[in-house]
């Protein structure tokens, strides 16, 4: 068992340690810190205890496997309705530079039916792949959790990557958890960072806890490989495309029937919207300030001269004003466009953890002291039905459109 | 039908608060709650029993705090609760979670019907759901917003999972396990009577050796991630620059700023 040893002689009784817990479980009992069953041994606390009375013991594992027989860098080339993800492309670029800070090849991970796997194998070399593993098969056609994660797992125990990143999407998410079990290796979840120790070469994988309240890195133990992560769709940026790169094209076929494929996909129903939030570059967002389903008539309008997504708050969606899969924040979708601006949205901290890291926020509202002023890059307070249209106005001059 | 579902207590985190000088979470005062898409988890699961028959059993690993949100469940109407809570299982990540919850799931046995939520809030990994399907070796279907069609007789079950684009709709043989999203139902209130009987009801705990647990697959030894570092994220730059004067002059101006970010075309 790992203990977490906070050393009575030395605590100082300071409390600096007690709100540096993520988990709420150090108290104060008798003028020293003691810590209850809620720890996880995540350490936090050690590094603020200015007198270094904190300690953590953690159990050594011993090693099982051979580490150096896991190389290189993968990417899952994602692919959907015959485009492969961007934030596959975004990966490519990511994972140059892991690969050249573990000194590893960069490859691809392709799974597809016949039609599919070419184009896409020459795409992710030109985004930068210096090796394209590729598993073809009609079983293969279209994402399913059962033949994908078959073809994946045959695939990394056989050539056996140093590292897996995947998107994370919801295809990514449902696909990479599967994969990650299947294998017993550590998995961390829709990563906003990735960079390499320098001494230990292990990827440290930096993701937002608590609704985005905090950022946690995780390691994976030395005995567990490959080492796998999901990332955000557009932390990372498009690399540039080369069609003139050259790589490798390892074909694999896959050993599975079409009755070992527990799922059948019987349709798929196109959302309304033309443009999806998740990829946006620019979404107009409306919260309980709009006053009822006939509120997002400005909204749509400026979200149409912009080519925009159209988002809401959670109060929105639950008043019956638009349906969900526009919500925005925790319980909803997270995004991350070039520009999102919220109107009538106050800006709680769970709407906020839906669209932070948005590059540019607007903020239009009428209460000035509303909390989404606080994270704006440009607010201006003021009734939604008056400044949307003089927007929209100005934008259509603007744009000629 | 027999179906078993899995929450989890977080803390609530209307109620986190970030402290100005120091950056870091203040977690006093900060109430725990039942995961907000297990309420919806629950609700289909109590929705299903009306329906079909059956019985509905709830699980949750935590602490032994986390009794409340079995109260909570008992009040709505679940038929069976368990607190699955050991020593062994701290420091436990969302391998060796799925892993404990899928020894409880066989524990309780010959379950129908998996269902998680989409994600707990405090981790937001959704990597706990498609752990326990693995490890059962059933089917998942992630992301559920509408459960269309069941058949006990041919075991085959037909979902809407909502995804980015659009929904698709999906059979699955069953026993098979479920994620679901908020817009799946609305979870009911419980009872004064709920309220009543969940207060005075005896929960069984069970232990590392009581679902058969490998020690070597629970708690820190058995959880391949490892949290080295939590810090407080950035605080956003640019600034907030709030637009002040006359609309005539705000909206052009505002519109040049956008303009010139190229990001518009
Ligand atoms: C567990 C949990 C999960 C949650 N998940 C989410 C989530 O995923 N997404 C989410 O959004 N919320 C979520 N919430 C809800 C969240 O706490 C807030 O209740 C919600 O975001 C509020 O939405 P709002 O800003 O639209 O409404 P309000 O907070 O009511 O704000 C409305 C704003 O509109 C302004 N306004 C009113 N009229 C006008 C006008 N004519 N012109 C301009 N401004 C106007 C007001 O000044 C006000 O600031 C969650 C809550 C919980 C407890
Ligand atoms: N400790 C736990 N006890 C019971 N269920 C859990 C636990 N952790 C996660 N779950 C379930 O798994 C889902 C996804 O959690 P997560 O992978 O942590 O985002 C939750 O909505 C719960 O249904």
């Amino acid at each position: 068992m790992a203990r977490l040893l906070i050393d009575k002689d030395t605590c100082t009784g300071c409390e600096s340690c007690i709100p540096a817990c993520p988990f709420g479980a150090l108290s104060m009992k008798e003028g020293v810190a003691v810590v209850d069953e809620k720890c996880t041994f995540c350490g936090a606390c050690v590094d603020v205890c200015p007198v270094r009375a904190i300690t953590l013991e953690k159990e050594e594992k011993a090693a099982t496997i051979d580490l150096s027989a896991y190389k290189d860098v993968w990417i899952f080339i994602e692919h959907e309705f015959g485009k492969v993800s961007n934030v596959s492309f975004e990966l490519l670029g990511e994972g140059r530079k892991l690969a050249d800070a573990v000194g590893s090849k960069l490859c691809g991970m392709l799974l597809g039916d016949k039609e599919s796997v070419d184009q896409f194998a020459k795409e992710a070399i030109a985004y930068g792949a210096e090796k394209v593993y590729v598993m073809e098969s009609p079983l293969l056609k279209q994402y399913r959790t059962d033949s994908y994660a078959r073809a994946a797992v045959d695939l990394i125990r056989k050539y056996k990557p140093e590292i897996v990143l995947f998107g994370a999407t919801t295809q990514g998410r449902d696909f990479a958890g599967t994969v990650a079990t299947t294998l017993e290796t550590g998995l961390t979840a829709d990563c906003t960072g990735l960079d390499i120790d320098p001494e230990t070469k292990y990827l440290r994988q930096t993701r937002p806890a608590f609704g985005g309240n905090i950022m946690a890195t995780i390691l994976d133990y030395p005995n567990y490989r490959p080492q796998m992560a999901t990332v955000r769709p557009k932390v990372f940026s498009m690399p540039p495309r080369d069609d003139s790169r050259k790589g490798e094209i390892i074909r694999e076929t896959l050993q599975m029937t079409e009755d070992q494929v527990r799922t059948t996909i019987l349709e798929f129903i196109k959302g309304a919207e033309t443009v999806n939030l998740v990829d946006a570059e620019i979404i107009v967002s409306g919260g309980r300030g709009v006053g009822g389903p006939d509120g997002f008539k400005p909204i749509r309008e400026l979200a149409g001269v912009l080519n925009a997504a159209v988002g809401a708050s959670r109060a929105a969606v639950d008043s019956g004003w638009i349906p969900y899969e526009h919500q925005v924040g925790q319980t909803g979708r997270t995004v991350r466009p070039k520009i999102y601006i919220a109107c009538g949205i106050s800006g709680s901290i769970q709407h906020q953890a839906g669209m932070k890291t948005s590059d540019i926020i607007v903020a239009i509202n009428k209460d000035p002291e509303a909390p989404i002023f606080k994270i704006a890059t440009y607010g201006v307070v003021g009734d939604l039905f008056t400044v949307l249209p003089l927007l929209t106005q100005e934008f259509k001059k603007r744009l000629g459109r | 039908m027999k179906i078993a579902v899995c929450i989890k207590q977080v803390p609530d985190t209307t109620d986190v608060k970030i402290d100005p000088k120091t950056n870091t979470l203040i977690r006093e005062g900060v109430t725990s709650i039942c995961n907000p898409f297990d309420e919806y988890a629950i609700e289909e699961a109590l929705l299903l029993r009306e329906k079909h028959g059956g019985e509905v059993h709830v699980i949750t690993m935590g602490p032994p705090q986390a009794i409340e949100v079995l109260k909570n469940a008992l009040a709505v109407g679940a038929d069976r609760v368990y607190l699955v809570s050991d020593k062994a299982f701290a420091g436990s990540d969302t391998l060796a979670t799925a892993y404990a919850l899928s020894k409880t799931i066989q524990k309780i046995g010959e379950v129908d019907l998996v269902i998680c939520g989409k994600q707990a809030i405090d981790g937001d990994t959704a990597q706990v759901g498609p752990g326990v399907a693995t490890r059962l070796g059933i089917p998942q279907l992630t992301y559920v917003s509408k459960i269309r069609e069941i058949n006990l007789e041919k075991k085959k079950i037909i979902v809407e999972r909502l995804l980015e684009h659009g929904r698709e709709v999906v059979e699955s043989s069953l026993p098979a396990l479920l994620t679901v999203v908020k817009d799946i139902n609305e979870p009911r209130l419980p009872s004064l009577l709920g309220i009543k009987k969940a207060a005075k009801a005896q929960i069984p705990t069970l232990t590392a050796k009581d679902i058969g647990a490998d020690e070597n697959r629970i708690g820190l030894k058995g959880s391949p991630t490892w949290v080295v570092k939590v810090f407080s994220p950035e605080a956003r730059g640019g600034s907030g620059e709030m637009l002040k004067g006359e609309l005539t002059e705000i909206v052009p101006l505002l519109v040049n700023k956008l303009m010139d970010t190229k990001f518009i075309k």
